[in-house]
């Protein structure tokens, strides 16, 4: 008896310990423990360098990526071409900087994109219901009928390849996955004591949803968004090298790879496709670590 | 569960089919000019004569009657007719059809061969060096881009090692009697397959590990440890049956995948199949035969996905659709 009275009380201030640690929001709760997930960190850090290097491209590249120079052309690498030039003699090197700029730049907004019409879609349909939410979700699930490439490839050859039309058709085809994961969220909010509160209130449907469900949507919102982003960087880089994608001679990881579509460049000239390739694996595969490391950091079921 | 089927089969398979087939067209109705025009691009015939010839095939007509022509006449197995290869689009889909299948399937079943097995064995032994390493591989085969994992390979296997053919499906301008031109076929299907397979062996084998390592928690399979069955009878036998019930709806979700990797995966091996055909379809602003292989491709997804839910419901009693 008196052994675990002692006990209590050498508990009790650790717990008052505790207690007086600040207290944390789950922004930071989330950033504690994806500090925590080592390959998160990994992918984080991969991440951060292939942006640095695409923000700071003229800085790091000694020669302008839009010079041609005839005599050079096809190059293996050297102390004055780190990775060697292409087939009108432009700097490899300078390219894969510039390059990453523009793919991860489409990623993102083709992402953004994705994520708007998603998330409005989802949560109209997963508020109103009804007949809303059928003719919505039926929407989706036609989307979701045809394979991702073929229909891209479609609606490309019909608008014309360009950078805008690229994220165009990218968020075009990908908003039923977030609409579906923001629907299914809300329609389980929807059921909770606050928001039965909220309506008891009277608060109107617009602040409803934009303060009191959406918010509430974020965690698997931004986890879908990690991995959008690389699954957009894929589908960029495989347009582009099938020549559907971002127009020539804009650089981005895709457009470069194009030229290992003559299997001379690929026996020969390794330096003109390997590269481009390593970038885009190492950005899909750092966001699909983070992506990962998110899901279980948002994860409020999940306790340290 | 017949009624469940014929509730689908009735309306949610026509309803979509009908939803692929409108949203295509809307998307096609956005491509600038007709088909025709290109066609008479370069001819000699006054105009009077080709007005006359597009009035003949209904492209005078407004777009709801030109839909309802091709809704009508792809009901009768007609997806119309090519200009550019001046053949029917059924004749320029339908030999592409086996070599696309042949290479789809080879990667689904090389997939399913490989994650279930190292599924199993990483939830088995969760946290081993086994498990860690196989999960790297699958996030490896989730992040790499398919045409340069193809590319990858055609330069070291094909080229630095000659042991494989890098291109085509048969060896050209050469005749192999009968054991010797399948086994031709299959040397050139290798690698294809593989590349094809990757990123759908990386997601089986997560769902596998993460489908097993829930089952093996729950109660009737620590009941069947306790009555002292093997641990291989308790695997095998007891756990994999319900781990698997999630990899079949997997199976439906693979289609699209497949088939979008397919695209980019037969164009990097010079494979003849349904992408080939698209690939050379965009470049000639065919847009017949684009029309045809979207549709069938969707309607493909949209019958595995129904396969699939039955399949589903077959198997898993708990599954009630009412």
């Amino acid at each position: 008896m008196s052994r675990v009275d002692t006990e209590q009380q050498t508990a009790h201030p650790q717990e008052n310990s505790e207690l007086s640690e600040e207290i944390l929001s789950p922004g930071k709760i989330a950033w504690r423990r994806l500090k925590k997930n080592k390959l998160a960190v990994i992918g984080l850090i991969i991440l951060i360098t292939l942006s640095l290097g695409a923000i700071f491209a003229p800085w790091l590249s000694p020669h302008d990526w839009t010079d041609t120079e005839a005599s050079i052309r096809n190059s293996a690498p050297d102390s004055e071409f780190w990775m060697g030039t292409d087939d009108v003699g432009r700097d490899v090197w300078g390219r894969l900087l510039y390059s990453g700029r523009i793919s991860l730049t489409v990623g993102l907004a083709a992402t953004g994109l994705r994520l708007l019409i998603g998330v409005i879609m989802g949560g109209l349909g997963g508020f109103y219901g009804g007949k809303v939410d059928t003719v919505i979700m039926r929407i989706a699930d036609i989307f979701m009928s045809f394979p991702f490439l073929p229909l891209a490839i479609t609606m490309v050859a019909i608008m014309g390849p360009s950078i805008y039309n690229i994220v165009m058709v990218i968020a075009i085809i990908g908003w039923p996955g977030v609409a579906r994961i923001v629907r299914a969220e809300i329609l389980s909010l929807r059921e909770q004591e606050f928001m039965e509160a909220a309506r008891a209130l009277g608060i109107s449907d617009r602040t409803q949803i934009i303060k009191h469900l959406l918010p509430n949507c974020l965690a698997p919102v931004i986890v879908a968004g990690t991995l959008g982003i690389a699954q957009a960087i894929i589908l960029e880089a495989a347009l582009s090298y099938l020549g559907l994608g971002v127009e020539m001679p804009t650089p981005t990881w895709g457009n470069m790879l194009n030229a290992a579509q003559s299997m001379h460049v690929v026996r020969e000239l390794w330096w003109l496709w390997i590269p481009p390739g390593v970038c885009i694996f190492l950005s899909v595969m750092s966001l699909n670590l983070i992506g990962d490391g998110l899901r279980d950091a948002l994860d409020p079921r999940l306790k340290e | 569960m017949g009624k469940f089927i014929l509730r689908r089969l009735l309306f949610q398979v026509p309803v979509l089919l009908i939803g692929v087939s409108l949203l295509l067209f809307l998307i096609f109705q956005m491509a600038p000019g007709d088909p025709m025009t290109q066609f008479f691009a370069d001819s000699q015939m006054p105009a009077s004569e080709i007005e006359r010839i597009k009035e003949l095939h209904g492209f005078d007509r407004g777009p709801l009657y030109q839909y309802w022509d091709w809704l009508t006449s792809m009901l009768q197995g007609d997806l119309g007719y090519s200009f550019d290869r001046r053949q029917p689009v059924t004749d320029a889909i339908a030999p592409r059809l086996a070599p696309t299948f042949m290479l789809s399937f080879g990667a689904l079943i090389l997939s399913l061969i490989v994650a279930i097995p190292t599924g199993i064995i990483s939830a088995t032994k969760q946290y081993s060096k086994l498990d860690y390493s196989l999960t790297v591989f699958s996030l490896f085969g989730l992040s790499i881009p398919n045409f340069f994992f193809g590319l990858l390979l055609i330069y070291i296997v094909g080229m630095q090692l000659g042991w494989l053919p890098i291109s085509g499906m048969t060896t050209a301008a050469v005749e192999f009697s009968f054991p010797w031109n399948i086994i031709d076929v299959l040397r050139h299907l290798i690698m294809p397959v593989i590349v094809l397979g990757l990123s759908s062996t990386a997601t089986f084998m997560r769902y596998t590990r993460s489908s097993m390592l829930e089952v093996i928690r729950q109660d009737y399979i620590r009941t069947a440890r306790s009555k002292g069955l093997k641990e291989r009878v308790v695997i095998y036998k007891h756990a994999l049956r319900n781990a698997m019930i999630p990899i079949i709806t997997l199976m439906g979700f693979q289609l699209p995948v497949l088939f979008s990797g397919a695209v980019i995966t037969e164009r990097v091996f010079g494979w003849p199949g349904m992408g080939t055909l698209q690939i050379d379809a965009v470049h000639a602003r065919d847009y017949a035969v684009l029309m045809g292989v979207n549709m069938m491709l969707a309607a493909l997804i949209i019958i595995g996905n129904f396969l699939a839910d039955i399949a589903y419901a077959y198997v898993d009693p708990r599954i009630r659709y009412d």
